[in-house]
């Protein structure tokens, strides 16, 4: 029933024999593509290239188009990002016909494997210290609203999608805490847009909301630290908050009958 | 029988020590015996499950359906369809004690649809089941629609732990479980991908009999020379598909009058149903790829009546296999609402000890899939 993933060909970008460095490796396939670990321009500076190989279910016409818009979006959100100080990858060089585009590398682990170091093997909540924990969510919220502040809306925000920079020099011995600290990078920007309206901004709230509570239903309560920081980062975000009120309930209602 | 008690004793399973106790005491044989009764749209199902008592091992011993056509370029209503399955209970019921060939003395409880679904629909067969229930001196057990589909598709199809897409006229829902709950990962932010297809049927006037879904994908199967450009609404796991309607809708028109598409294309019924199917099964596609890499897993599971769809499901495939894992589908007798679901779901919660009080023996037209504690599965 479950056979292993066939070894994937290649995006061509990767095939040309040019500096000589590791070989790319592949570290993920998530649905929007493979995320492969390389180097640009010097095999000392390691970076990630974002591939979207042709997806065989789609039409070719509408796989076309979808790929080349959404590596042409990303590249600009991030370019965008980048300027206005929001903690991103740095953009190298992209094709978007050809479906690539080649990123900052960032060190450390999603804020998903954080949060599960995290919470560990621990049954019931509220139990013990949660200094920490509310601090990474603080900080994930103050990362969202200062995105949100760009006119940018994520689109596909998760606890995946999140990365954790390591500290450097990093004093902390306890490798839970250790777990949750570090810079709040967020990553992949292939459904992100630009918008302005709290609507829209709402929703990218709602969907990290509830990418949050099925992911980490054990941690579900602590998403309000997250709020709380994002109502501070800029005169519009409580009035977002408001919105999310209103999205949450008709996402409830809406998902009952069409 | 007599060989089986002391294996079963060991067991510490109480299912298995409830079903020697009914041995033993001569009450029943070895198997529980459920009659499922759904109705929330315009479909009305009797069907009639049996559980080994010690295997769990679901059989399927009847499963009739009669269906609420409307003429073409309308929709169902409730009014109408809730007298539809007022009209029909009866005979339906017969029909499926006759198929599986059982008296109702051997029932051990009476399922019905507790929601969600049309108001009108949802409270006809609900008195319908607890008339039922009285008069054959049954428990009741209220089921969540969604949770009906799940569980017949994971029996029929044995997938273990898959993620679940559930397609239907009423609902649009990427599930997976986690924690004794089907938690929503994914859904449609308006209307249903069912409601699209079957709305843009009423537009272009084709027949809904049996299902305008059906008649949408035989049309499609003849077009395909071009793909008409529609709008591609994805938000993570959510979708929305109200704003393709409405474009699909004004392209109906615009052929209807004579004109050519955005491109000087020639449209026709069958190259909009293609373009349309195109498009929002790819988006269906898009956002179970999304949550089957968010959760780890390889099997995806497709159910409700979209779900039968053979186009879907060819997509759903390649998806799959690019990922190691392959798709899971039923054919229409499962897919589409059925009488037998309810009673299957019905049926694992009554073994866990739920009953449904005649008094609290509603119906609600909004049940989430996530508000039931699925005391079944680990």
């Amino acid at each position: 029933m479950t056979t292993p993933i066939p070894p994937f060909p290649l995006p061509r970008v990767l095939t040309y024999p040019t500096a000589p460095g590791p070989p790319p490796l592949l570290i993920a396939q998530g649905a929007e593509g493979r995320l492969y670990k390389t180097t640009h321009l010097h095999p000392s500076r390691p970076c990630a290239l974002k591939y979207r190989p042709p997806k065989p279910y789609r039409h070719p016409i509408l796989d076309a188009r979808l790929t080349k818009a959404r590596i042409a979006a990303e590249a600009k959100v991030l370019d965008r990002c980048r300027r206005e100080g929001v903690s991103v990858p740095a953009v190298y060089a992209l094709d978007a016909a050809a479906g690539w585009l080649m990123m900052e590398w960032i060190e450390g682990v999603p804020v998903r494997a954080g949060i599960n170091t995290w919470l560990g093997e621990r049954g019931e909540e509220g139990e013990g210290e949660e200094g920490p924990i509310v601090e990474l969510m603080g900080r994930m919220g103050d990362a969202v609203g200062r995105l949100h502040g760009t006119g940018i809306v994520h689109g596909d925000l998760t606890t995946s999608n999140m990365m954790l920079r390591p500290v450097v020099g990093s004093t902390t011995t306890d490798a839970r805490r250790r777990a949750v600290e570090g810079e709040v990078v967020v990553i992949d920007f292939g459904l992100a847009t630009q918008s302005s309206s709290d609507e829209d901004r709402a929703v990218d709230l709602y969907v990290l909301e509830r990418a949050f509570a099925s992911t980490h239903p054990r941690a579900e309560r602590l998403f309000g630290h997250l709020l709380a920081a994002y109502g501070r980062t800029s005169k519009k975000a409580p009035g977002v908050l408001r919105k999310l009120e209103e999205v949450r309930l008709r996402g409830r209602k809406k998902s009952m009958l069409g | 029988m007599e060989d089986r008690r002391p294996i079963a004793c060991l067991w510490s399973d109480t299912q298995a020590l409830v079903a020697v106790a009914r041995c033993w005491s001569g009450e029943g044989g070895t198997r529980y015996l459920a009659l499922g009764c759904e109705g929330s749209a315009n479909k009305l199902g009797i069907g009639i499950i049996a559980h080994d008592a010690l295997t769990g091992t679901p059989t399927v011993l009847s499963n009739i359906r009669h269906t609420f056509v409307s003429p073409p370029g309308t929709g169902f209503l409730p009014k109408d369809t809730a007298h539809h399955h007022r009209s029909f209970f009866v005979r339906v019921a017969h029909e499926a004690l006759s198929a599986a060939d059982i008296t109702p003395s051997e029932i051990d409880c009476i399922c019905y649809t507790r929601g969600p679904g049309m108001g009108g629909p949802l409270t006809s067969v609900a008195i319908a089941a607890r008339t039922l229930a009285l008069l054959w001196g049954k428990e009741l057990v209220g089921v969540n629609h969604c949770v009906g589909h799940i569980e017949m598709g994971r029996a029929i199809t044995g997938a273990q732990d898959p993620v679940v897409l559930y397609v239907s006229g009423g609902n649009t829902q990427v599930i997976a479980y986690a924690e004794q709950r089907y938690r929503i990962f994914g859904e449609a932010l308006d209307i249903a991908v069912g409601n699209c297809l079957d709305r843009f049927a009423r537009a272009l006037e084709i027949s809904n009999d049996p299902a305008p879904g059906y008649n949408i994908e035989q049309l499609a199967k003849k077009g395909g020379g071009v793909l008409v450009d529609l709008p591609y609404a994805v938000k993570g796991m959510d979708c929305s598909f109200s704003g393709i309607l409405t474009r699909a809708e004004e392209l109906a028109g615009q052929m209807r009058a004579g004109e050519k598409g955005p491109d000087g294309e020639v449209l026709t019924p069958e190259d909009l149903c293609f373009s349309l199917q195109e498009t929002v099964f790819a988006m269906l596609v898009e956002i179970t790829e999304r949550a089957m890499a968010h959760v780890g897993s390889n099997q995806v599971l497709i159910v409700g009546g979209v779900g039968c769809n053979e186009r879907l499901q060819e997509m759903m495939g390649a998806m799959a296999a690019e990922r190691g894992g392959s798709v899971y589908a039923t054919d229409e007798r499962f897919c589409i609402d059925n009488g037998i679901m309810i009673a299957h779901a019905g049926l694992l919660a009554y073994e866990t000890g739920l009953r449904t009080p005649l008094e609290e023996s509603t119906c609600t037209q909004r049940f989430r899939t996530d508000e039931v504690f699925v005391k079944w599965r680990k």
